[in-house]
């Protein structure tokens, strides 16, 4: 068959890749001009073309996965309230509906129709988070989704043309910080067209008129690809719990996993219901996360499109924690949805039997710091005069242990966070930060030792108190190890003098006080016993873990000049293994 | 009689040597010798001295480019590093960005730091993000440290201190208390070696300069004996990433900035025939045997930047390297080359490259053993190159072995005739690339269309029209001697030098205080001509300066060039300006009503060059003869078919070749497509442009 024949599987692949690198620099102009610190440094933003039904055609990697196929549904929505036959050129639409865009009210959808030669061929989509969408600010406190913010439902941004400038004046005296917003929904509308001139070009290159062939071929191909990697996998129904601390109360993550020839079906019956606060999940977040879980194991290499993603199928039961309903509160929705995949791999661990990691951090554990005027609590008097400032960085503790391999120190999973400096934020805010290092024996024992957490230690130069807005997982039910693996260190939130606070929802440190955040440790994997003693040793001599630990959880006695005493070890293995 | 001026450039496989003396030029390539690299510059020595006729008295500069430090921090055979840091961040440099490179990869492994937990000290000091002390410099614990480096056999030791960037005198202290306890021992400070705000990557890159000093050191040190024993008694200089040369001590203190000092000399060369031709608007293409590199050069200047990743643990990943803050010239490489392998993935999709075949075994049609297929292989198979005249006829080709390997691999898997399936592999790295070069121009805010390409290294000028095709460009150039185009480039490069400093100011009225920022660039200034006066005593300098700015709240800067001159306070709104100016030409729009700050003033100072030869007018046509014909495969028929093929040798100033042809020279081959015409220009480069149908 020749390259230039329709059906010419180079020729297709020539077009797929293109169309890749199209979504790729959509999401690229988006990053580069975006100004909430998440997506910039975080790349939580979504970049996808879509065809006229709404079916997403390819998807750019970007750095978190919660809007995989968030966004993806998003459109459909679109094209519910607004048919593509009724759009015109020039046409911008926008959301932050959570529950049809991607899970909380400071991310904004915006959808532009792509026309070439006055004929509709695709839609671009994307999403990113603003920095201020007004209400409480970004935190888990609200109990009504009133609270959180200004409420965007599906509309117009632009006809034909013309941008709306009602609507952008309401955004604008809404929020905390007006010109970035309203810059980054100028972000979003550009990005789209951009993808929407480059998309032009390329079926100008290749003389194609519609992108029926190639949109089929895409499609066919992932949708295969992604069922031939489900059936190497042993057929059944897979359960698997997971409890984690929740805001008020712990929470139930239960979750059945029925693999089967048509793909991977996944119900969350049995999850705890909706929480009091805002850490409630809208399902489309529970799809992202639950299936990019799913996909990290079972067929990472195959692209988000509708192909790949309309073999995994996620439900959770309505008024759910992972389904939560309209007026619930979701602002801080990723605390619950980034433990999705650790239970996912709990299913997939019975299914594989082994194969995935153990339990991790997950949840990101940011610094969100806030300083200011009426900002902390305590006598107004002292915050009167306070220095103005908002903080967030984003920081992870350890991730579990994977198979063959330690699990990584210090690194966001599911998330792909990057964090900020440290001198800028201190260039930026009076904050100083004394301490970010990594925490000793957080790491879960195991042949495979989990990741170590940090502790990071946070005081201000202002004669005045600050608020942190805390939302952070994983300190009353740590991270657990899989196949004989122990679990990670618990994270533990307090103040130097002693006094503990709570893991989620906005709290004061009082002048003169430091913050000290101790983040968990991942999982281990596999009998800690069995890990080579060298590896032990050389654990203890890089301060990974005490030497006290290498003798109670592994069993090696390690000499004070980092040798191995390889009888008392012998002996210290023997007994264990009786 | 004039002097002679030298260039060698030290490359993973081969050591090229380039040698100008009275408007004679000579070349010469050798193996390198990676046990001992000056072992090899000394062949190539005797070799090019011999082959020019000149002795080692008549030189009068020598142009050194090696990856040697490069190949120390990849091979993990640098010195044995301790780190010195403020107490409480001993795992900075290990702990990183806290993110991940590869999204569904859950085995990805990060890049293991140069120095190991346990060489990693924390002192008891800190400033805060104004340069006010919080704590004083612990004295008394520095010195206690000396003995255990001491006992530990540390060769160097890197300090890097918080906001050092913006007074490192608690690391300079630290210095001195610690080189009194532990002489012969080097010491990296992240206040000299890198003063850029962000401690990971400032203190990253001291670490990196510290692990590869002892082992530069060492050498150059050897190569300055083996010259002088052979009787050169001219300058060595070195070849900087940024593009610039350095004098020999220069390079002792700060050898991280030759890292990538190869590229540079290809870039340099295309920003020469840049200004030459009059090209304001070039995309320079670089690809050899494992890589392709791109780089965007405008009115003549190759594009600056100060980031850069060593020893990528995922091969071409972004984010999975080690970052250096350093002067380097701005370039996307890509895993395609002449060797980069072709295979099916489970989607029937062809991926080439990044893994390459390299040298041995080589292509499948080098017949040393290697059965994957190639670009290479699918070139010959297109009739591309010819088997017997490949590498001026030294290698072999084996059409049958690459058409078999091409088969296996690629045409089997997805049902097609041989010749499909090798255009099909040659169809993708091409993508590969063109895409590549879309995002690099996306991302520095640059237009590709309208531009002049620039093509060298062995296999660029085979790929070089299609490329060209797929970006929208209509003109390719091939210059003379593409085959040791970086150590060509070495000769044209200036000693220069490039200063940072991070300063935190704001572009708000009240604010902005231009005495503080003309202190600032005095001081940078005097530092950059204290080392560009020692390689360049009598020149005349160029200064460039620019700032780092962003909008308030935003996490990346754009670099903008600043106006000559003092600042005065009318600059304010001038910088503004100039930053908005930018901005809209990177992003398309501005944003009316946010505030505007600078991160980073950087002053880079070049001893003046002296002008280019402009390029004589091209003359009229002559036609050109062939010396025969093969057949090569043509896309728009599908098939085989008879091309004329002419040798560069036989061609003169003004000679035009109609495509399709091909122009075959000892070291590349060159493709010119039915839709181009090819002509010799007077500089000696042949010029491939579109015709119009």
């Amino acid at each position: 068959m020749s390259i230039n024949d329709p059906l010419s599987p180079i020729r297709l692949q020539l077009m797929w890749d293109r169309l890749i690198a199209v979504v790729e620099e959509q999401a690229l102009a988006l990053m580069r001009t975006g100004f909430s610190t998440s997506t910039r440094e975080a790349g939580d933003l979504s970049a996808g073309v879509f065809d006229l039904d709404g079916a997403m055609l390819a998807q750019a990697v970007t750095g978190t996965p919660g809007h995989i196929n968030s966004m993806a549904r998003a459109v459909y929505h679109f094209l519910d309230r607004f048919p593509a036959k009724t759009m015109k050129e020039g046409d911008i639409f926008l959301t932050n509906d959570p529950w049809k865009g991607t899970g909380h009210l400071h991310d904004f959808t915006f959808v532009t129709p792509t026309f070439r030669r006055g004929k509709m061929v695709a839609l671009f989509a994307s999403t990113c988070h603003v920095v201020d969408i007004g209400g409480r600010g970004m935190g888990a406190d609200a109990r009504q989704v009133y609270e959180e913010g200004l409420y965007i439902p599906l509309m117009h941004f632009a006809r034909e043309g013309k941008v709306d400038q009602t609507l952008t004046d309401i955004v604008a005296a809404n929020v905390r910080e007006p010109v970035q917003v309203v810059g980054d929904l100028y972000s979003l509308a550009t990005c789209n067209e951009i993808g929407c001139r480059r998309l032009i070009e390329m079926m100008d290159e290749f003389a194609i008129d519609d992108l029926d062939r190639l949109g089929k071929h895409i499609l066919e191909k992932s949708k295969q690809a992604s069922l031939e990697q489900i059936r190497k996998i042993p057929f059944g129904d897979y359960k698997f719990s997971m409890t984690v601390d929740g805001y008020d109360k712990p929470i139930d993550l239960v979750a059945t996993m029925t693999i089967g020839d048509t793909g991977i079906d996944v119900s969350f019956d049995g999850t705890s219901g909706v929480s009091a606060y805002g850490i409630n999940v809208p399902v489309c977040y529970t799809e992202a996360y639950a299936s990019f879980g799913v996909k990290c194991i079972v067929a990472p290499k195959v692209p988000n499109n509708e192909g790949s993603l309309s073999v995994i199928r996620i439900t959770a039961p309505e008024g759910s924690i992972l389904n939560a309903k309209h007026p619930a509160p979701v602002a801080a929705r990723h605390v619950t949805g980034q433990m999705l995949p650790d239970v996912m791999f709990g299913c997939l661990h019975q299914a594989l039997k082994g194969g995935v990691p153990a339990e991790g951090a997950s949840c990101l554990w940011n610094l969100s710091a806030l300083g200011g005027p009426g900002r902390a609590d305590g006598d107004p008097a002292e915050t009167v005069n306070a220095k103005v400032f908002t903080i967030m960085s984003f920081h992870a503790g350890g991730t579990g242990a994977r198979p063959g391999r330690d699990g990584l120190s210090a690194t966001a999973f599911p998330s792909g966070v990057r964090n900020v400096p440290i001198e800028v934020n201190e260039t930026i805010s009076p904050i100083v930060v004394w301490k970010k290092e990594y925490r000793q024996d957080s790491g879960g024992a195991g042949e495979f030792r989990g990741g170590l957490g940090q502790i990071m230690e946070v005081g201000t130069l202002d004669d005045a108190p600050f608020a942190i807005a805390a939302y952070y997982d994983r300190i009353d039910h740590p991270p657990r190890g899989r196949d004989g693996g122990q679990s990670g260190m618990a994270g533990r939130v307090a103040l130097e003098s002693g006094h503990k606070l709570r893991g989620m929802g906005q709290q004061t440190v009082p002048k003169g006080e430091k913050l000290i955040i101790s983040m968990p440790g991942g999982g281990g994997l596999g009998n800690p016993r069995k890990r080579p003693m060298a590896l032990v040793a050389e654990d203890v001599r890089q301060g990974f873990i005490s030497s006290d630990s290498a003798r109670r959880d592994y069993g090696v006695a390690v000499n004070d000049d980092g040798s191995v005493d390889e009888a008392e070890t012998a002996k210290l293995r023997a007994v264990a293994a009786e | 009689m004039e002097k002679a001026r030298l260039a060698v450039d030290i490359g993973g496989t081969f050591t090229d040597l380039f040698l100008e003396w009275s408007g004679k030029r000579s070349s010469a390539k050798v193996l390198t010798t990676p046990r001992a690299p000056e072992e090899g510059v000394m062949t190539g020595m005797a070799e090019i001295l011999k082959t020019s006729g000149a002795k080692p008295s008549d030189l009068g500069l020598i142009i050194h480019g090696t990856t040697l430090a490069t190949n120390a921090i990849i091979e993990r055979k640098g010195a044995k590093t301790a780190l010195v840091v403020t107490e409480g961040f001993r795992d900075s440099i290990e702990i990183a960005f806290e993110h991940r490179f590869e999204q569904y990869d859950i085995f990805m492994m990060k890049p293991p730091p140069l120095v190991a937990r346990e060489l990693r000290f924390g002192i008891p000091e800190r400033l805060d993000g104004r340069g006010n002390v919080l704590i004083p410099l612990d004295e008394d614990a520095v010195r206690a440290l000396a003995p255990k480096l001491k006992a530990q056999g540390i060769e160097a030791v890197a300090i890097g201190y918080m906001h050092a960037y913006l007074d490192g005198k608690h690391e300079r202290r630290t210095r001195e208390i610690l080189a009194e306890a532990m002489p012969g021992v080097s010491f990296s400070l992240s206040s000299e070696v890198s003063p850029e705000i962000r401690e990971y990557e400032r203190w990253s890159t001291a670490a990196a300069n510290a692990y590869v000093q002892p082992v530069m050191d060492r050498y150059l040190g050897r190569l300055d004996e083996a010259l002088r024993k052979l009787g050169v008694t001219c300058p060595l200089f070195l070849m900087t990433s940024g593009g610039g040369l350095a004098a020999l001590d220069t390079a002792r203190k700060f050898p991280i900035r030759l890292v990538e000092s190869g590229p540079a000399g290809g870039a340099i060369l295309a920003a020469s025939l840049a200004r030459r031709c009059g090209l304001d608007k070039v995309l320079s293409f670089d690809m050899g045997g494992t890589t392709a590199k791109i780089c965007l050069i405008d009115d003549g200047e190759p594009q600056h930047s100060r980031t850069f990743e060593v020893a990528r643990q995922y091969r071409f990943l972004k984010g999975s390297g080690l970052p250096l803050r350093i002067p380097v010239i701005e370039m996307v490489e890509i895993g395609a080359g002449g060797g980069s392998i072709a295979h099916v993935d489970s989607l029937s999709r062809v991926n080439v490259g990044p893994e390459s075949a390299g040298a041995e075994p080589g292509p499948a049609s080098y017949g040393r053993g290697g059965t994957e297929p190639t670009v290479t292989d699918a070139d010959v198979v297109l009739g591309r190159l010819d088997p017997g005249y490949f590498a001026g006829g030294s290698i072999k080709l084996s059409p049958e072995k690459a058409g078999v390997a091409v088969d296996k691999a690629v045409g089997k898997p997805l049902g097609l005739a041989r010749l499909d399936a090798a255009f099909g592999v040659s169809e993708i790295v091409e993508e590969n690339m063109a895409n590549a070069a879309r995002v690099h121009a996306v991302e520095r805010g640059k237009e590709l269309q309208d531009r002049t390409m620039i093509a060298f290294g062995g296999a660029a000028p085979i790929h070089a029209a299609r490329l060209a095709e797929k970006l929208g460009i209509g003109r390719v150039m091939i210059p003379s001697g593409a085959g040791v185009g970086s150590a060509v480039g070495f000769l044209m490069a200036p000693v220069a030098y490039e200063v940072v400093r991070s300063r935190y100011v704001q572009l708000d009225e009240d604010k902005f205080d231009p005495a503080f920022v003309n202190k600032l660039f005095a001081e940078m200034r005097a530092e950059a001509e204290a080392v560009v006066k020692a390689g360049a005593p009598n020149a005349k300098l160029v200064e460039v300066r620019t700032a780092d700015m962003r909008y308030r709240g935003q996490g990346h800067e754009i670099t903008v060039d600043l106006p000559a001159g003092d600042f005065t306070a009318a600059s304010r709104a001038r910088l503004v300006e100039l930053y908005e100016t930018g901005y809209a030409a990177t992003f398309g729009r501005t944003i009316p009503g946010l505030g505007v700050e600078i991160m980073n003033w950087t002053l880079r100072l070049a001893a003046e060059q002296p002008p280019v030869d402009k390029a004589p007018p091209q003359p009229a046509d002559i036609p050109s003869k062939a010396r025969g014909s093969r057949p090569v495969y043509d896309p728009a028929d599908q098939d085989m078919k008879d091309v004329s093929v002419y040798h560069r040798a036989d061609l003169t100033v003004g000679s035009c070749v109609p495509g399709p042809a091909i122009i075959a020279e000892d070291e590349t081959t060159t493709i010119v497509p039915k839709s181009f015409a090819a002509r010799l220009t007077p500089i000696g480069a042949l010029l491939l442009e579109k015709v119009e149908a």
